[in-house]
């Protein structure tokens, strides 16, 4: 039989044993060890939505998908202009006619299945439009889930897609709770929004930011204290969409409304 | 161990190797975790350098007012200040050694992205003077009696 | 076109790059793995266990089980989008991904069914290579049979006593390691959908034990269905023989020890059914009662969209039916067939209804989304992602096990296992 003292001093050396092989990865990893100690990156890009400012006219989704080489008739996008009008009998009707690609030029509210409906003006008790666009999320769940390492997060914290590795499993999309990620139908792999990387690597502004004529866009670097679009979010009541899925999401809203989905 | 029983487990060992082989192949000599983990950071740092370099298309009103700067002045001096020349005149690319001419697209359907009437208090768009598409001259080009450079000058037209 | 764009129906509001993603091949994936590992456990009854009753079965479905996994890798191959850089998952694994490890795990179980079907038939090789080898003249059959005998041993001809008892007792571990790794395999199926967040439906920790448990009645109630058909199709055979040699068992013979064995196996059946339908109602129960956010547009999905393919043809036809009529009294063959078939169609309808219902309706849960089966390959993507696609996959295992069963025939053995 094994008696207490003999247990408790073999268990200490199994755990102190294998203790030792992990905690030397842990101080032979330099990388890993920069990464944790001094900030790696001086930027972290976030943006600013101000919804009151949006008027649908949908330059945005224009810009996105001429700049961003999405097929301009294709029914997918990377950004996108959802409208709301909330009825006076409490019911809310929400469209986004093509992304909003084109703009809301119609009071008539697309259901599907080639179906519209309209609500008389006199009987709309709000109504607005939300752009939206991806989160980049800090704890991006369509990384976490994506089997390869195809999709990543950078230093500067926006999800890019790898192309040339992505297997086109789809199952990014299927953990995205935000539905911004699709197929590309040229390249045929996953596809979605990183904040123009190759306009902010520059020193530019997205192309949606650039197109948006009302200011209803913004990005910023929530590492610069002196950044406006840094101080909007630090000093305003801003909101983010669906914070139950833990997600962190770094697209912040000013006049979100408890209909937006 | 010299019994037949572990004759499997040289199958095991050499699809082992073979994978070992194909990864030393296969993986591109980049692919590591970057600087969000391995959760977040697992991927061919290559490709970060492969989403830099996509061409710029837009290039905003700065590129364009460098030639263009009477067109420049007459917009900065009107409500549609804050508009983009490429949001109506399409992305400059390369312009003017290519595209040598940008399309000047004069359809309505630019105009009524804002201008058409939605009454909507919860956003901008309801304060925005609008016209009903259908019924508001639908024959005719909003640019035969606006001037959208300036449309305080339709005087001009 | 979009991919995804040729079989959705947007219904009031969707978010624009919302689509059926995962369609028919997602069905079958979990279809196909549950096959497998429940041709699996139900051998490993007999070899583990030692559940004497079912030693005919017990070969046959793990056979079985070996000509369904290639198959359970077919649909995953015909749903991505880049079929040829599927083999990135074993070169880049990211094992936060719940896909990630599909490839060591399927690789793993490969492995296991392969020994075991090797300790299992080598006695078998060994001899028929021996008498093979003693031939003076071998048709062109019989010389490629005696080659492939001959690398499949491995060098391994000793089938003394001890060498044999040794084969059996590897066979008992592989089996015994072999359920846990075929459950896993396909609990990891269940864990694939039960871990998205984003989505209402599939979110619960109670998937993977709910994909267990189908998966067992499933494959059982496959395996019974193939027994019987080979066995039907057997006697057919036999019938015939017994015209010119009289001394071949009779047909009353073979069929006695059918229906005993298939009545057997039908109790496991029953006893797996009556978990998976426990754990598919608790799970329904407590959705309603917790009635979380998405509840209302769940409940508008399973009371009203889905309402005939959940109620009526899953846990109506799929499984109220066939439990009470394999309880009735007197069970013949027939009857346990047509429950073996009905209990098919319902654990099909299950993973449909998780897989399509859970695209039902939009994340936005504010609109609904309809899958329209392609059915005429028109192109490619409407071929793999169709009927026809999904026929191809239900086929192949068949075809598969007709081609194994020419090197390694599971009918009329004598050894002992």
């Amino acid at each position: 039989m094994i008696d207490r003292r003999d247990f408790c001093k073999k268990a200490l050396l199994i755990a102190g044993g294998m203790a030792i092989p992990l905690s030397a990865l842990e101080l032979f990893d330099p990388k890993r060890l920069l990464a944790e100690k001094n900030d790696p990156s001086p930027t972290r890009w976030a943006f600013l939505v101000d919804t009151h400012k949006c008027v649908g006219c949908g330059f945005c989704v224009k810009a996105c998908k001429i700049e961003n080489e999405i097929p301009y008739d294709a029914n997918v996008t990377r950004t996108w202009v959802e409208r709301y009008i909330v009825a006076r009998d409490g019911k809310t009707y929400i469209d986004s006619p093509k992304g909003g690609r084109d703009g809301f030029t119609t009071p008539k509210i697309d259901q599907g299945v080639e179906h519209q409906t309209e609500v008389r003006n006199e009987d709309i008790e709000k109504a607005f439009f939300v752009p939206k666009l991806c989160n980049q999320c800090d704890n991006p769940p369509c990384v976490q889930v994506c089997p390869v390492g195809a999709t990543y997060q950078t230093a500067d914290g926006v999800v890019l897609v790898d192309r040339s590795w992505c297997i086109g499993c789809g199952y990014c999309i299927m953990g995205c709770p935000y539905g911004v990620r699709f197929f590309h139908p040229v390249y045929h792999v996953a596809e979605k929004c990183n904040f123009c990387y190759h306009r902010i690597s520059k020193g530019m502004k997205t192309a949606c930011v650039d197109a948006c004529p009302f200011g209803a866009r913004r990005i910023g670097n929530l590492k610069n204290p002196n950044d406006p679009v840094t101080k909007v979010i630090m000093t305003e009541r801003v909101g983010v969409l669906k914070e139950e899925y833990g997600t962190k999401p770094q697209v912040f809203y000013v006049g979100l409304s408890r209909e937006v989905k | 161990m010299k019994s037949h029983v572990w004759r499997p487990l040289y199958i095991v060992l050499g699809v082992i190797v073979l994978v070992m082989l194909a990864k030393a192949i296969l993986v591109p000599k980049d692919f590591g975790i970057g600087e969000r983990g391995y959760m977040y950071g697992w991927h061919r740092k290559g490709n970060e350098a492969d989403w830099k370099a996509v061409k710029v298309k837009y290039k905003t009103m700065d590129y364009c007012k460098e030639c263009h700067q009477d067109k420049y002045d007459d917009l900065r001096q009107s409500p549609h200040a804050a508009i983009q020349c490429e949001n109506c005149h399409g992305p400059a690319l390369d312009h003017p050694d290519d595209p040598p001419t940008l399309t000047i697209d004069r359809h309505r359907d630019l105009c009524i992205r804002c201008h058409a009437r939605l009454p909507y208090n919860g956003s901008g768009r309801g304060a925005i003077r609008g016209i009903t598409p259908e019924t508001h001259h639908p024959e005719a080009e909003c640019v035969l009696c606006h001037y959208p450079h300036n449309p305080k000058l339709e005087a001009k037209r | 076109m979009v991919h995804g764009e040729a079989w959705t129906i947007k219904e009031f509001f969707c978010y624009p790059n919302e689509y059926i993603y995962w369609t028919i091949q997602i069905v079958m994936y979990p279809f196909m793995t549950g096959l497998v590992a429940g041709a699996f456990v139900l051998s490993s009854l007999y070899h583990v266990f030692g559940v004497k009753q079912l030693k005919e079965i017990a070969r046959f479905s793990l056979v079985f089980s070996f000509a369904l996994l290639p198959v359970a890798m077919m649909p995953l191959m015909l749903h991505l989008q880049q079929p040829q850089r599927g083999i990135e998952v074993m070169m880049t694994p990211h094992f936060t991904s719940a896909i990630a490890a599909f490839g060591i795990v399927f690789t793993t179980y490969a492995l296991i069914v392969a020994s075991e079907i090797w300790f299992v038939y080598r006695a078998y090789f060994v001899e028929t290579a021996t008498t093979l080898g003693e031939k003076r003249e071998r048709g062109l059959w019989e010389g490629i049979l005696y080659l492939i005998y001959r690398i499949l041993i491995m060098g391994a001809w000793d089938i003394s006593h001890e060498a044999r008892e040794k084969d059996e007792k590897a066979v008992k571990i592989l089996a015994g390691i072999g359920i846990p790794v075929a459950c896993f395999l396909h609990g990891y199926a269940g864990f694939i959908f039960g871990s998205v967040k984003a989505n209402a439906l599939w979110m619960t920790p109670l998937m993977p034990v709910i994909f267990i448990c189908s998966a067992v009645v499933s494959g059982i109630a496959l395996c019974i269905v193939t027994y019987t058909v080979t066995m039907e199709l057997r006697k057919m055979i036999s019938a015939r023989k017994r015209q010119q040699k009289p001394w071949l068992p009779s047909t009353d013979e073979l069929k006695s020890a059918e229906v005993q064995v298939v009545t057997m196996t039908s109790k496991y059946l029953l006893m797996f059914l009556v978990l998976a339908i426990t754990l598919e109602i608790l799970d329904l129960v407590f959705r309603g009662y917790t009635a979380l956010k998405s509840w209302d547009i769940l409940r508008s999905v399973i009371y009203d969209k889905d309402f005939f393919k959940i109620f009526v043809l899953q846990y109506g036809c799929g499984n109220a039916l066939p439990f009470v009529l394999l309880l009735l009294p007197r069970l013949s063959l027939k009857r346990v067939v047509f429950c073996s078939l009905l209990v098919l169609m319902g654990v099909f309808m299950m993973r449909w209804n998780v897989v399509i219902g859970g695209q039902a309706f939009s994340s936005s849960f504010a609109g609904f989304m309809e899958y329209r089966l392609p059915i005429w390959p028109e192109t490619m993507e409407l071929f793999k992602e169709g009927l026809f696609g999904a026929m191809f996959v239900a086929i192949t295992p068949f075809v598969l096990f007709f081609g194994i069963t020419r090197i390694l025939p599971v009918f009329n053995l004598k050894d002992s296992h």
